[in-house]
């Protein structure tokens, strides 16, 4: 029996390791007073905690139960999301040229969010190059744009089809390799595929990236505006939902799911297993070539720089934190991820610190994401 | 030329190698790629830099630089081991029972922290080790050999004795390779798995730490970013030696920092970090169990 003095001074005691042990790593970085501070900061912090930790979490319990009924009281047909676009499509008339702006680079994200879910949520491969066909798909359709002078709609197909050809092409060799392994894998790809970009004078323009890609025009009349770029980014947002949502839902979809949960049982079931990943592998491809090339056609100039690695953990987090698999989630995800940095412009230095934090405290706390649940199975 | 660029990529390799050797160690017990530990490194470049400027404002430096060396050494390792040990503690032992991905997400979020920490905290331009040795050094058969190079590849060639001595005969070191055959045997028979893992981690750190002081020795310059690609470097050195094999990982340390310096001497310097790239994923696709490995059979 735990006596109310002795869980205090446990407590006590607890948290007084905690931020001593934090104050002494700190020390050789900042000096003296800096940790001082941190160890007053997290000793009051972790002492509150704890003693909060058990209002939170029923706290916690009640909202669980609270979306439960949610859930339970929402209708199954889906179509009552289209009540969302609503607003999404009043976005140009009451916002100024910043929010749209924000608004535009949300959609080329849910995107490319949309496809890597495809490969890492359905089907369970993880990748951590996924920015190469993001990448690969700019610059095809910036190459064709500018040095064969296509439009933008008959540069995108092309470019389109270069980005599905490099996702399967080099899928191929790399899916006889399984998890962490092929997730370095595909981490190398787009490392590789980032320095050449750099490195290729000739042909990419190196890091001076290229410039001059005209905007895209429809029906004779070019979009320059914001607001028609807008509208035609929501466009292929959209498709991607419909398209996406129902090849989930098709036999094809259901094989990944199968894949995702057991290899070895979905193939003893008939499925072949490396044709599905092929398949689930190029079709992310695929719209992160769409995302690609909206990208271009918005920005007008683009460069390595745009295509790092942190690139690609940037699209995986929105992926993770809505929850892997779910379509909701992910735009959701993506929607927070880029607003987030636009809100935390005041403290921009500490943005990508809170990023690590929060990726590992979501593993901790949340792994199957904010909307996950569902369809997330424990093991992908 | 040729034995000029052998002596540097032994240097470069030996490096490497003390990176990789955490890599393989920490591979062989959790079956995790442990993505932050090249930020260790990093860590380890910078507490060298911060402790010996501390060191010398002290007026240690100008008493006696081996002294000085030797304890800026000493201090990097214990503090670089404690972050090592921590991020294990915090950001990998809670997820010790979760989906495999799990923790190579939070490890990457890790990397990310530790990056930006150093980043704020320091500063993000380079910084400068102070040259204590100089450029003085020796000839063999017209090739010069700086003494920081010959002192690089002696100390990781002693160390890495000292470690291959550790795992072989210490009671420690038989435990850590029990837990890396079997971890819930191992707890059958009495081991404290999370200690033995605590260590791992401990040793992982402190070698990377030393790394990081040479390096930083060796180039005079270093940033908050050098962890990213010595880690993927040092990664792929554990894996052309086959993961979870510490001679393995020495051997592909000393492989890899020899075709980077040769490749960057005779076929392209611009493409210099592509090489490690090509090689891990030619690797992982002709002989995943590395050139040393054996084939891991796997299990249902």
């Amino acid at each position: 029996m735990i006596t109310i003095q002795e869980s205090f001074s446990r407590t006590l005691l607890r948290s007084g390791i905690i931020s001593l042990w934090s104050a002494l790593l700190f020390l050789p970085f900042k000096g003296l007073r800096a940790s001082a501070l941190l160890f007053a900061l997290l000793f009051l912090s972790v002492f509150l905690l704890t003693f909060a930790g058990s209002w939170v979490s029923s706290q916690l319990a009640k909202t669980a139960a609270v979306r439960e009924r949610m859930r339970r009281s929402l209708p199954e047909d889906r179509r009552y999301l289209l009540l969302f676009l609503l607003p999404a499509l009043a976005i140009p008339f009451a916002a100024q040229n910043y929010l749209i702006d924000v608004a535009v680079l949300a959609g080329i994200y849910i995107i490319l969010a949309l496809g890597l879910n495809v490969v890492v949520g359905y089907t369970g491969l993880l990748n951590l190059g996924f920015v190469a066909y993001y990448a690969i798909g700019a610059y095809s359709f910036a190459l064709l744009n500018t040095k064969l002078s296509l439009g933008f709609w008959s540069a995108m197909p092309f470019a389109v089809i270069i980005t599905t050809l490099a996702g399967f092409l080099f899928a191929v060799p790399a899916l006889r390799l399984k998890g962490d392994y092929l997730a370095l894998v595909t981490l190398g790809f787009g490392e590789i595929v980032r320095i050449t970009l750099n490195n290729w004078d000739s042909f990419t323009n190196g890091p001076n990236g290229i410039g001059g890609i005209t905007a895209p025009t429809l029906a004779g009349m070019s979009i320059e505006t914001l607001s028609a770029y807008y509208y035609l980014v929501l466009f292929f947002v959209l498709v991607s939902i419909v398209v996406i949502g129902r090849v989930q839902r098709s036999s094809i979809g259901r094989a990944w799911i199968a894949l995702r949960e057991d290899e070895i049982a979905a193939s003893a079931m008939g499925i072949p297993s490396t044709l599905y990943k092929l398949y689930s592998v190029s079709f992310g491809a695929f719209w992160a070539g769409i995302a690609g090339c909206l990208f271009a056609a918005k920005m007008r100039f683009i460069s390595p720089e745009s295509f790092t690695f942190m690139e690609s953990v940037l699209v995986l987090c929105m992926v993770i934190l809505g929850g892997l698999g779910s379509i909701g989630g992910v735009i959701v995800g993506a929607v927070i991820l880029v607003i987030l940095p636009e809100i935390l412009r005041e403290v921009q230095m500490y943005r990508m610190l809170a990023l690590g934090a929060g990726i590992v405290l979501l593993m901790i706390f949340r792994p199957q994401g904010l909307f996950g649940g569902k369809v997330v199975s424990s093991r992908y | 030329m040729l034995l000029q660029q052998l002596i540097n990529g032994l240097t470069l390799g030996s490096v490497y190698a003390l990176i990789a050797l955490g890599y393989t160690m920490v591979y062989g017990i959790l079956e995790l790629i442990n993505f932050a530990h090249g930020e260790i490194y990093m860590l380890g470049a910078y507490l060298g830099i911060i402790i010996l400027g501390f060191l010398t404002a002290a007026g240690l430096t100008a008493y006696s630089v081996p002294l000085a060396l030797a304890l800026t050494l000493l201090l990097t390792v214990i503090f670089s081991a404690s972050y090592g040990f921590t991020v294990e503690k915090i950001a990998y032992r809670p997820l010790r029972t979760a989906p495999k991905l799990s923790p190579l997400i939070s490890a990457i979020g890790v990397s990310i922290f530790l990056q930006n920490y150093v980043m704020i905290t320091q500063g993000a331009t380079d910084k400068v080790f102070p040259s204590l040795v100089g450029n003085a050094g020796f000839s063999i058969l017209s090739t010069r050999i700086t003494f920081l190079q010959a002192s690089i590849i002696v100390v990781s060639g002693i160390i890495m004795a000292l470690l291959h001595a550790f795992i072989r005969k210490t009671r420690t070191g038989k435990a850590m390779r029990a837990v890396a055959q079997d971890r819930s045997m191992a707890s059958l028979v009495g081991i404290n798995t999370d200690t033995i893992i605590s260590v791992t981690f401990i040793i992982g750190s402190g070698l990377a730490a030393v790394a990081g002081l040479m390096v930083s020795m060796y180039y005079g310059l270093v940033n908050y970013f050098i962890g990213y690609s010595a880690g993927i470097k040092a990664f792929t050195a554990a894996v052309l030696g086959g993961i979870g094999n510490i001679p393995g990982a020495m051997f592909g340390g000393i492989l890899l920092g020899l075709i980077e310096s040769l490749g960057s001497a005779y076929i392209s310097s611009e493409y210099k970090d592509v090489y490690a790239f090509i090689i891990l994923i030619v690797i992982l696709l002709v002989r995943p169990s590395g050139l040393l490995g054996r084939d891991a059979e796997e299990k249902i």
